[in-house]
């Protein structure tokens, strides 16, 4: 399946890049998807292996299972206001 | 624009218009505000970044939790991205109720779970022409379904 993933802020500027398309297995979890990014090299594998993530624009723990046309974002720790 | 994400100057007096009611007896606004020093560096101007989508779906659910909290309170909250100079409004809170405690006590805590939850970044730009990435809050995130 196919997963659209975004990268913002610090992550971005590591990957070199704010989208990727990635594919998985059937069944994957949102901790298989950040391996298959870190697993790229560089400064890809600079992102946490910890790295929060939102499903569908919420946040979700890594066990989540992901579905063919989600989009996952990685989220750096966040620093608004 | 009770709650939004926006790229235009924030106009606080805009804001507040969108909260008080006639048994309302107090509005407080809180404005963020980008400062000229941090960690004893001169900074020239900070970038926000958000997730822009979903910011404004969590910056309405942090807008509707603390109306639940506290029933009758009138809430609105707008933070700003792009890159903003010293001195420029990033995140304008208002909220009024009956009496002052509530509203001073709301608006506390939603700028303190704005900082926690909102995803949004600032990268600062340094006088000297640095630039870096704030370290931010990991933000909560559910417990997996068992």
């Amino acid at each position: 399946m196919r997963i659209r993933l975004l990268l913002f802020a610090l992550y971005r500027d590591l990957a070199g890049t704010s989208q990727l398309d990635v594919e998985l297995p059937p069944g994957a979890t949102a901790a298989m998807l950040v391996e298959a990014v870190r697993s790229r090299g560089g400064g890809f594998a600079r992102i946490p292996p910890g790295a929060a993530v939102a499903v569908n624009q919420e946040y979700a723990p890594l066990e989540t299972p992901l579905s063919e046309g989600d989009e996952v974002a990685l989220i750096p720790p966040v620093a608004g206001g | 624009m009770a709650v939004r994400i926006t790229r235009d100057a924030i106009d606080p007096a805009a804001v507040l218009t969108r909260v008080g009611a006639s048994e309302h007896g107090a509005e407080v606004l809180f404005l963020g505000v980008v400062r000229d020093h941090n960690e004893g560096r001169a900074v020239a101007s900070i970038r926000y970044e958000a997730y822009e989508a979903m910011a404004e779906r969590v910056l309405a659910t942090l807008v509707a939790e603390a109306e639940a909290r506290r029933p009758g309170i009138r809430i609105a909250a707008v933070h700003r991205v792009g890159e903003l100079r010293v001195g420029e409004v990033s995140l304008a809170v208002a909220v009024s109720s009956a009496h002052r405690p509530e509203a001073f006590d709301a608006a506390r805590e939603l700028v303190e779970e704005i900082k926690r939850r909102l995803p949004v970044w600032k990268e600062e730009h340094y006088t000297d022409g640095e630039r870096r990435w704030l370290d931010g809050h990991t933000p909560p995130v559910p417990e997996a379904a068992r």
